[in-house]
């Protein structure tokens, strides 16, 4: 879905042809999600199908371009105005994973836990790395400014996500800590039914696999009181 | 990077708190060289140690066993004096609060530490106005504490950690006062720092900010569970990413 409306997005700058309108999408977006000339061209024709691109003519090169045509516009516009759904979230394999960890024979919830906060790190510093070259790229501008911001969104996209998904860890593990302690404390008569409790915390927690609500410090007690802090805005 | 010397090592170190009933094991064993050049992230929960490892490693604190090398020094078995001096030229401290000192200037409170080591009132100040230079800050140089933001405060007690000849930074939850972008623009200029040659060492909770360092070290009870590190960036995505 999203491929069809970013290369309605891109030929509404004017009229565009196949291999050209996959390197555009991928400079907007750091290759992020690669497209091959082929997708490109099923999309297309089943643009043209819904009349919402049409043929129109040759380049000088003899390539055959392609046009938005209003219909196309008005879905363009429709798809800015309506927010992306969110309401049906798709298949997650780390919650899935870590919902099946519970109580599960032979598994270390912790280990599983640890293993994945590792690569998830490793991945936000790989993506923090880019995103310092894609911010001098930005402040240094050029011929490619533009390409240069929109990378630079879809980066901090990555980066926020993989955040969300290195708070719920934390989150998680500390869950399942206090979880485990509370079971000791009440004694062994409830300690059978402790895993069936931390299952039950477990799933739901993976209900909310968008992470964005778990974006409050597990460790809240570390959070010392500071001074209010100052405004920043004028630090540039 | 593994040709050089560390900056900073730390061997099997040990703190024990109280004794008896009441002992606490803060930090159990930890090895860990910072080399020219790294930043590395300590990250763990709340009572993992990790702010313990960082006062150690600064000679504010000192372990129950266990050595910790800065430069050439093992500062465990120092004189105080040779520790004190040791503070002022070789280890700078960032501190969640910035503690820069509100009767000084930038550029003063950055030739501080100089003026402390002997450095004369002139040449200090040289050498405070080139620091601040070097980080972009020179046209903050006169401005007193209250008349900076808090993002600007931290940038100058990162100057102030790196004047001179100091190499190494420790630096305790910098980006725990600061909004989220301000956070961001304090981590990459310690980044920059580190690119230039400094070695890091960075306490934080906040896995967004600790991504902007080489290696992210993984503390629980005291103890180094786990580390990452980054790739190269050439690695990185795709072959188009090295032209952006």
């Amino acid at each position: 879905m999203s491929i069809r409306h970013g290369l309605l997005a891109l030929l509404e700058r004017g009229p565009r042809y196949g291999s050209q309108l996959r390197t555009e999408f991928e400079s907007r977006t750091g290759s992020t999600w690669p497209l091959n000339v082929g997708q490109v061209y099923t999309t297309l024709s089943r643009l043209e199908r819904d009349g919402m691109v049409a043929q129109g003519g040759e380049d000088a090169a003899g390539h055959a371009l392609y046009a938005i045509t209003d219909s196309g516009r008005a879905e363009l516009r429709t798809w800015f105005e309506k927010p992306v759904d969110r309401t049906s979230p798709a298949r997650d394999e780390l919650a899935i994973k870590l919902a099946m960890a519970v109580g599960a024979p032979n598994v270390d919830i912790r280990d599983v836990i640890q293993s994945q906060r590792r690569h998830t790190v490793k991945a936000m510093q790989d993506y923090t790395r880019l995103k310092a070259q894609a911010l001098i790229a930005v402040e240094t501008g050029g011929a490619r400014e533009r390409d240069d911001v929109a990378w630079l969104l879809v980066l901090e996209q990555l980066i926020f996500q993989t955040e969300a998904e290195a708070r719920w860890l934390d989150h998680c593990e500390s869950r399942l800590i206090r979880l485990s302690a509370t079971a000791a404390e009440t004694g062994s008569a409830t300690a059978t039914t402790a895993g069936g409790a931390t299952g039950g915390a477990v799933g739901a927690a993976s209900g909310g696999t968008a992470g964005a609500s778990t974006a409050t410090a597990p460790n809240g007690v570390d959070a010392t009181p500071t001074e209010a802090a100052s405004p920043a805005g004028g630090a540039r | 990077m593994s040709a050089q010397q560390p900056v900073l090592q730390l061997q099997n170190l040990t703190r024990v708190h109280g004794a008896g009933a009441t002992e606490v094991h803060a930090l159990r064993g930890i090895d860990l060289a910072v080399y020219p050049g790294e930043l590395v992230a300590v990250m763990g929960p709340s009572g993992s140690g990790k702010s313990t490892l960082l006062t150690i490693a600064g000679g504010l604190d000192a372990p129950t066993s266990g050595r910790v090398i800065v430069e050439d020094t093992d500062i465990t078995t120092a004189s105080v004096k040779e520790l004190a001096a040791l503070r002022r030229r070789s280890i700078g401290y960032v501190f969640q609060d910035y503690n820069l000192i509100p009767a000084l200037t930038a550029a003063e409170n950055v030739a501080l530490p100089r003026e402390l080591d002997g450095t004369s009132s002139r040449k200090a100040r040289v050498e405070a106005l080139k620091a601040l230079e070097e980080m972009g800050l020179g046209h903050l140089a006169d401005r007193f504490p209250d008349e900076m933001s808090g993002g600007q405060q931290q940038r100058v007690a990162i100057a102030r950690a790196l004047v001179g000849e100091r190499r190494l930074v420790l630096a305790d939850e910098p980006t725990g006062a600061l909004d989220s972008e301000t956070g961001e623009s304090v981590l990459a200029l310690l980044r920059s720092r580190c690119d230039a040659g400094a070695a890091g060492v960075l306490v934080t909770h906040e896995p967004r900010f600790a991504a902007w360092a080489d290696r992210v070290v993984f503390l629980r009870d005291g103890a180094i569970v786990d580390q990452t590190v980054r790739s190269e960036a050439d690695s990185l995505l795709s072959g188009q990413v090295a032209e952006a």
